[in-house]
């Protein structure tokens, strides 16, 4: 136990979600000040930066409506990575199978001839399918062979880059498309409705949200949610119970790499109506939605939260680009000081501050030989 | 042009590409056999490149920009190392926060140099004699990069180093049972923190590699996937240098013949190629085995004095 300035830091029995919250609040204006002075750093006002990020984002429809549309992807993965970090799978893959799921569903979307009140169902079908099929190899590779999955995730991402590149400079590159490297646009019907004058296809959007919701159900009122908890909690538990692991794992894995796909299809139906370099079809969102995932703490409904959080994010990113002539890539620098500010305070959580009795502190050995 | 100078030629550039993939995967077995893993190496590899072309343009010394590429690989690791190891957070993803990190700041800070002109490059350089021996003379000892040839002599000192001399027993033991390790009264957080440190010097290198020697330009995201290849021979390779070496020396092959086959084989389908081959490798890495020969045992778990 330490102390200082008159309060000690006490062990708790369960993390107080005003405390998270709080926790995680506080690393997020440290990465704000950290990112503002990149931002003088790179000769830019901060105050002025968000500013613009402020008037260009939230202050009118069109630029809400971008974080909106950032958000659809993010909130998909994210709840599906929220589940599958739950049960201890590190799925790093989202990005391909995202890419997978757009893949599959533009193949029916170009090629299958279908009615067209069928057309977009099927697609999204697809593309979940698509989606949990490429996440299928990772986990079953984990659970068979006990490889680890960070990597074999990964490496299927750049499998999916370079799949979509093939397709759309090679077989399925369009006739239209002359010089460039993307396919015929995809009939009326394989297109996602959006609102007026803006990218916002809010059918996904809705999916997305009801996925959230259902899958806060699941995990916190179901036999099978109680599974994936207890395999997250303590793997050996549930080996002592007896519980089917593999089921469980497996079934996470669908549902994450399903989720990834969905956000594929809604990319394509909702923004391209084609598919095009794999860099433009996916900005990053799969690793990103680690950081969304991570935000959340393990709860689907927190995802509601975190995920537009970082629409907000991407669509400042946007604006920092047109406006300001920054590059893209300061969305990922502040991606990555707010993950190593979340690591770094997630011990905090189990601990709590509290006043420090009059008397002399008392110092338990088991923390001070600690040495550093 | 008949077989045998074809595989020369190939073998010969594999050695080339298989470079920044020996460097870093070197770096990454001592990283591992202390018992930490780190998956910012494509963080690490892009602020290494970025800092070797960034010296190598304004110095005109390529030999500097080299070194400061590790220096500044090392530093940039050091990130990971108060992370893990003194706050103990989760190393996977401590490891991608690196990466996602490093390649966001390269891209911030690299805007200037992109499309630059790199004029003073590392040369590569043919072994007087060597090079003179019939197959493997015109394959490893003429036109390569010097730090083709010092990663080989530093892939065989690590090694001996490893499984040769006490302090190769001292990192294995951190990354086996670190718990016996400081009960001899070793201190297993410096250990890790300059396996640690050692790891992202490696990295930088390779990255310097880059952007100074293979292709002397700076892009946004140069490496282009290579850190993770790397972090995959390091499990193909068993965490043993001798092993890493050839994993690298394969890996390059695979790279190489994606470019020679083009002609016959679309180059994205060819560019899979070396993705998948990880996978496979895995796999018939994992088959091949009974129980986790190799592996450190405590691979990825914080050390916490005074725990049972």
């Amino acid at each position: 136990m330490k102390q200082f300035a008159g309060f000690l830091l006490q062990e708790r029995k369960a993390p107080s979600t005003r405390w998270t919250l709080l926790l995680s609040l506080v690393s997020i204006g440290v990465a704000l000040v950290l990112l503002g002075v990149v931002f003088s750093l790179y000769g830019i006002s901060p105050i002025k930066a968000y500013q613009t990020i402020f008037t260009g984002t939230l202050t009118d429809w069109s630029g809400f409506s971008a974080v909106l549309q950032r958000t659809i992807p993010l909130l998909l993965i994210g709840v599906g990575l929220v589940m599958a970090f739950r049960t201890l799978f590190f799925n790093i893959g989202a990005e391909g199978q995202l890419l997978v799921g757009a893949t599959a569903a533009a193949g029916v979307g170009l090629f299958v001839p279908l009615p067209d009140p069928l057309t977009l169902p099927i697609m999204l079908l697809v593309g979940f399918l698509a989606g949990a099929a490429w996440a299928f190899i990772p986990a079953l590779l984990k659970l068979k062979l006990q490889i680890n999955e960070v990597i074999t995730t990964l490496m299927l991402n750049y499998v999916a880059i370079n799949l979509v590149n093939y397709l759309v400079q090679g077989p399925w590159k369009g006739k239209t498309a002359y010089g460039y490297a993307y396919t015929d646009p995809l009939k009326d019907s394989a297109w996602m409705p959006t609102l007026p004058g803006t990218n916002l296809h809010w059918g996904t959007l809705i999916i997305a949200v009801v996925f959230a919701v259902v899958t806060g159900l699941i995990l916190g009122r179901t036999t099978e949610g109680f599974r994936m908890r207890i395999l997250g909690e303590s793997p050996s538990v549930a080996k002592y119970l007896g519980m089917n692991t593999l089921k469980t794992t497996l079934l996470v894995m669908l549902i994450s790499g399903g989720a990834a796909g969905l956000a594929g299809v809604g990319e394509l139906t909702g923004i391209h109506h084609k598919l095009l370099d794999p860099l433009q079809l996916s900005l990053g969102y799969g690793y990103t939605a680690i950081i969304v995932a991570w935000l959340a703490r393990g709860n689907p409904l927190g995802v509601l939260i975190t995920a537009p959080f970082f629409g907000l994010i991407f669509a400042a990113g946007d604006v920092m680009k047109v406006t300001l002539q920054m590059p893209f890539q300061i969305v990922d620098v502040f991606n990555g000081i707010l993950l190593f500010l979340l690591i770094a305070t997630e011990p905090l959580i189990r601990y709590k501050l509290v006043k420090a009795p009059e008397q002399t502190p008392i110092h338990t050995t088991r923390e001070t030989p600690n040495g550093r | 042009m008949d077989a045998e100078n074809w595989l020369v030629g190939i073998l010969g550039r594999a050695f080339a590409f298989g470079t920044p993939l020996l460097w870093a995967a070197l770096g990454e077995t001592y990283v591992e056999r202390a018992g930490v893993v780190n998956l910012g190496m494509e963080g690490m590899m892009l602020v290494g490149a970025l800092t070797g072309f960034a010296v190598a343009h304004s110095t005109g010394n390529p030999a500097l920009a080299i070194l400061l590429a590790g220096v500044a690989g090392a530093v940039f690791s050091l990130l990971h190392a108060f992370m893990t190891i003194t706050l103990r957070a989760n190393q996977y993803v401590s490891g991608l926060a690196l990466t996602i990190l490093g390649t966001g700041a390269t891209g911030l800070l690299g805007k200037a140099y992109e499309g630059q002109p790199l004029l003073d490059t590392l040369e590569n350089i043919s072994v007087p004699g060597l090079k003179d021996i019939p197959i493997l003379g015109p394959m490893l000892f003429t036109d390569q990069s010097i730090l083709t040839y010092l990663g080989i002599l530093i892939g065989v000192l690590l090694w001996a180093l490893l499984f040769r001399s006490r302090m190769g027993v001292m990192l294995r033991s951190v990354g086996e049972n670190p718990k016996a390790v400081d009960a001899q009264g070793l201190n297993v957080t410096l250990i890790r923190y300059a396996a640690v440190v050692f790891g992202g010097f490696m990295a930088g290198v390779a990255g310097g590699f880059f952007s100074v020697a293979y292709r002397p330009s700076w892009t946004q995201g140069t490496t282009g996937g290579v850190g993770w290849i790397a972090l995959a021979i390091v499990i193909f390779g068993r965490w043993n240098p001798l092993y890493v070496m050839l994993g690298s020396v394969f890996f390059g092959a695979l790279y190489v013949l994606s470019f020679r086959l083009q002609e016959h084989i679309s180059p994205e389908l060819l560019n899979m190629m070396p993705y998948l081959c990880v996978i496979l490798v895995l796999v018939l890495t994992a088959l091949g085995k009974k129980g986790s020969g190799g592996v450190p045992e405590a691979l990825g778990t914080p050390y916490r004095r005074g725990e049972r």
